[in-house]
C-alpha cells in the first residue's frame, strides 16, 4: 500500500539560496534609543513641565497623565490584543473609589465616619465593606488588585465563551453603565451622584498646599514612566508577539496549542490594573471621584485618546490621551459647547483615514515596530509604498 | 528533527452531523505511521469536515486515535499539544508578524509564563532548522504578509514542524501554486514525512500521482475507495463518482481533476 519514495534532494525546497538568519532587531542600539527616550521623557515631565507651567496647569497635567495611564492599558488590551474595552472607567473607578474611601476615612480619624454619611444621616455606623479601607495596607493594594480581580473574573467568563469584537465592546460598556447605576443607587454609602468629594489630605499631607500638589504630580509622572517601561517590556516579549498573533488569528493560535482565552485574559487584567492605579492617583490630583468621571462617556473618551494617538504603539496612547485631554480643556475654555462635536469628528476622521493613529505618521518615517504597521497598511497610498519596501530584508 | 516516535492515525466510525445533515457518515480509516495519505473526493464529500473532527473544531462521535491517545472530546489546543498540526485552505499565517516571529510562536505552546514575558534572544536551533527546510531563511525578518502565496504555505508547514507536530493535516497545500512551487512542496512533504505522518486533502491529481503514498476517496461522507494511487484510479466506483461512468485509467487523468 505504501509506495517507496526516494529521498528528495533537500535543496529542491529552497527557492532562495540558504543564508544566515538576519537578526530580529539590533538590540544594543534599540536599548540605547529607549534609554534616551525615557531620559527625554523624564526631563520633560520632571524638569521642563514644573518650570514652565503654573500650579494650575501642572495640576491639569497631572490629571491628564492619569488618563494617559489608562490609555497605556487600553493600548495593550485593544491595540495589541484587539479587545476594544469601552468600559475602562469601571477599573479606573474601582481604583479611584478605593483610594478615596481610604482618604475619607483617614480624614475622619479613627472610628469616624466620612462627612457625607453624617450628612445624609441614614447610617449609625460605618458600613462593613468600608471598614478594611481604613487601613492603607488594605486600601493601597486594593486600588490595583481589586480592578484586576474584577477583570479576571469577567475576562474568564467572557473570553472562554469566545465573546469578542463588538459584543465584547458592548458588554464592557454595559459594565460601566451598571457600575454607575450601582454607585448612584447606593447614595448613603457611596456618595451617589456627588461621589466622594472634598478630599483634602493625602497620607498626612495637605493637598491644598501647592508643594504637596507638586509632589502628587511627581508621583504620577514617575508612575506613568514606570508603566511605560513595563509595557515596553511586555510588548517586546514573546508574550507580546503572541498577543498580536491572538489579535490577528485567534483560531490559528488555538491550533498551535495555545489557549487564546488565557493570553487575552492577561492583557485585559494588566490593563485593568493600570486603570485602577490611574484612578487611585487621580483622586489626590483632582480631589474627587464621582460616577460622572467613570461612566460610559469617560470610558469612551479614554478610547478616543488611544485611537488618536495610535493604539498599537507604545507612546501613541500616552500622547493621544494627553493631547485630547489638553485640547478639550483649551477648546472648552474658548468655545464652550463645541468640544463634544469636535471630539466626535476627530474620532471619525482618525478611524476612517488614519486607523493607526497619529503614531503611524511617525512610523511612516521610521518603521521600527512591526506590529504597529498593519493597522493602516493598504489604506493610504503611502502605506502601500512602505509595505513594498518591506520586501527588502531589513538591514 | 522531531526525534520522537512515529505514530499512526486511526479513525473509527466517525460521524459528524450539522442540524440533521450528516457531513461525515461513519468514516473509518487507518493511516500508518510515516504515510503520506491523500484524501480526495468531490466537493461536499466530507474531507475538510473529517479533518475538523480530528482536530477538535467540530463535534464528532466515534473514535480517533493518534498513537495511544484518543482525540475526540478534547479541546482544540489540547489536541494540538498531542502533536496534531493542521493548515487551512486559506493561508492563516500571522501577516503582521515576521516570519521568525510566526515560527517562534508556533514553537512556543509549551513555554512557561516566565519564558513568555522575556524577549526572544537570537534564533532557537529548531527554528533555524525549520527556516532552512522551508527555504525562508533569507526572509526571516520580513513580515509574513509580504511573502508570496506559496511561501506562506511553506511557512505554515514550517510552523507545524517547529510546533513538533507528528501528524500533519494539510488542507489543499498546493492550491494556487506554480509548478515549481508544487514540486518544492511535494519534496518538502517527502522530507517531513520521514519522521512524521502526513494527511493531505488535495484536488490536484497530478500532485497526488507524484507524491501520494496512499489514497482514501471520500464520497457523501463515506469512504468510497482506498489503496495506492493505481488501485484507486482503477476502481470503477471512483471513476463513476468523478465522471458519472466507468472509464479506463488513461482518460481519467484529466477527468479526475474536475
Amino acid at each position: 500500500m505504501t509506495a517507496v519514495t526516494p529521498a528528495p534532494p533537500s535543496t529542491a525546497v529552497r527557492p532562495a539560496p540558504a543564508g544566515a538568519v538576519p537578526p530580529g532587531r539590533p538590540a544594543g542600539r534599540s536599548r540605547l534609543r529607549t534609554l534616551a527616550g525615557f531620559a527625554f521623557g523624564a526631563a520633560l515631565l520632571f524638569a521642563v513641565a514644573p518650570l514652565v507651567l503654573s500650579d494650575f496647569r501642572l495640576a491639569l497635567l497631572a490629571k491628564y497623565l492619569c488618563v494617559a495611564m489608562v490609555a497605556v492599558g487600553i493600548g495593550i488590551a485593544w491595540g495589541r490584543g484587539g479587545m476594544l474595552t469601552l468600559g475602562q472607567g469601571v477599573f479606573f473607578g474601582l481604583g479611584g473609589y478605593a483610594m478615596a474611601m481610604h482618604l475619607k476615612l483617614a480624614a475622619a480619624g479613627p472610628g469616624g465616619m466620612p462627612d457625607f454619611m453624617q450628612l445624609y444621616g441614614q447610617l449609625d455606623e460605618l458600613p462593613l465593606w468600608w471598614r478594611p479601607f481604613a487601613s492603607p495596607w488594605f486600601a493601597l493594594p486594593a486600588t490595583v488588585l481589586l480592578p484586576m480581580a474584577v477583570a479576571f473574573g469577567l475576562g474568564s467568563l467572557v473570553f472562554r465563551r469566545r465573546v469578542r469584537g463588538a459584543y465584547f465592546a458592548i458588554l464592557s460598556q454595559a459594565l460601566a453603565a451598571a457600575m454607575v447605576i450601582l454607585l448612584i443607587g447606593q447614595q448613603g454609602t457611596t456618595g451617589g451622584t456627588n461621589g466622594l468629594t472634598d478630599i483634602k489630605g493625602f497620607f498626612g499631607y495637605d493637598l491644598y498646599d501647592p508643594v504637596n500638589q507638586r509632589m502628587v504630580y511627581f508621583i504620577i509622572a514617575g508612575t506613568l514612566l514606570a508603566l511605560l517601561a513595563l509595557t515596553r517590556q511586555l510588548i517586546h516579549s514573546r508574550y507580546g508577539e503572541l498577543l498580536v498573533a491572538v489579535r490577528d488569528g485567534e483560531e490559528r493560535v488555538r491550533f498551535l496549542g495555545y489557549d487564546p482565552a488565557s493570553v487575552k485574559l492577561v492583557a485585559y487584567v494588566v490593563a485593568a490594573g493600570m486603570a485602577g492605579l490611574a484612578g487611585a492617583l487621580f483622586v489626590p490630583a483632582v480631589g474627587i471621584i464621582s460616577p460622572a468621571l467613570i461612566g460610559i462617556v469617560p470610558s469612551i473618551e479614554f478610547v478616543i485618546g488611544v485611537a488618536v494617538g495610535g493604539r498599537a504603539t507604545l507612546l501613541g496612547p500616552v500622547l493621544g490621551a494627553v493631547a485630547v485631554a489638553w485640547a478639550r480643556t483649551a477648546l472648552s475654555e474658548r468655545f464652550p459647547g463645541t468640544w463634544t462635536y469636535l471630539q466626535g469628528l476627530l474620532f471619525v476622521v482618525v478611524v476612517a483615514f488614519l486607523p493607526g493613529g497619529l503614531a503611524s505618521l511617525w512610523a511612516l518615517a521610521r518603521r521600527r515596530d512591526v506590529a504597529a504597521q498593519p493597522l493602516w497598511r493598504g489604506r493610504l497610498s503611502l502605506g502601500r509604498r512602505r509595505a513594498e519596501r518591506t520586501e527588502v530584508p531589513a538591514a | 528533527m522531531s526525534g520522537e516516535r512515529l505514530d499512526g492515525l486511526s479513525v473509527r466510525d466517525v460521524r459528524v452531523s450539522f442540524d440533521g445533515f450528516t457531513a461525515v457518515d461513519g468514516v473509518s480509516l487507518e493511516v500508518p505511521a510515516g504515510d503520506i495519505r491523500f484524501l480526495i473526493g468531490p466537493n461536499g464529500a466530507g474531507k475538510t469536515t473529517l479533518v475538523d473532527a480530528i482536530t477538535g473544531l467540530v463535534r464528532a462521535t466515534g473514535s480517533v486515535r493518534f498513537g495511544d491517545e484518543e482525540l475526540l472530546g478534547r479541546p482544540v489546543h489540547r489536541i494540538s499539544r498531542l502533536g496534531i498540526g493542521r493548515t487551512f485552505q486559506t493561508s492563516t499565517v500571522f501577516e503582521e508578524l515576521s516570519v521568525l516571529q510566526n515560527l517562534d510562536i508556533a514553537a512556543g505552546a509549551r513555554r512557561s509564563w516566565a519564558t513568555l514575558v522575556r524577549r526572544r534572544r537570537g534564533v532557537p536551533d529548531e527554528i533555524a532548522a525549520a527556516l532552512e527546510t522551508i527555504g525562508l531563511a533569507e526572509r526571516a525578518a520580513d513580515l509574513a504578509g509580504t511573502l508570496a502565496h506559496g511561501q506562506k504555505q511553506w511557512l505554515e508547514i514550517g510552523m507545524l514542524l517547529v510546533q513538533d507536530a507528528r501528524l500533519l493535516l494539510l488542507d489543499e497545500p498546493v492550491a494556487g501554486m506554480s509548478h515549481e512551487e508544487r514540486d518544492a512542496t511535494g519534496a518538502l512533504l517527502e522530507l517531513v514525512s520521514r519522521d512524521r505522518t502526513v494527511v493531505v486533502i488535495e484536488h490536484d491529481m497530478d500532485f497526488l500521482r507524484r507524491f501520494a503514498r496512499s489514497v482514501t476517496v471520500l464520497h457523501g461522507g463515506r469512504v468510497l475507495s482506498e489503496g495506492t494511487v493505481a488501485q484507486v484510479q482503477a476502481d470503477p466506483r471512483v471513476q463513476e463518482v468523478y465522471l458519472g461512468h466507468p472509464v479506463d485509467a488513461g482518460s481519467a487523468r484529466t477527468g479526475l481533476e474536475a
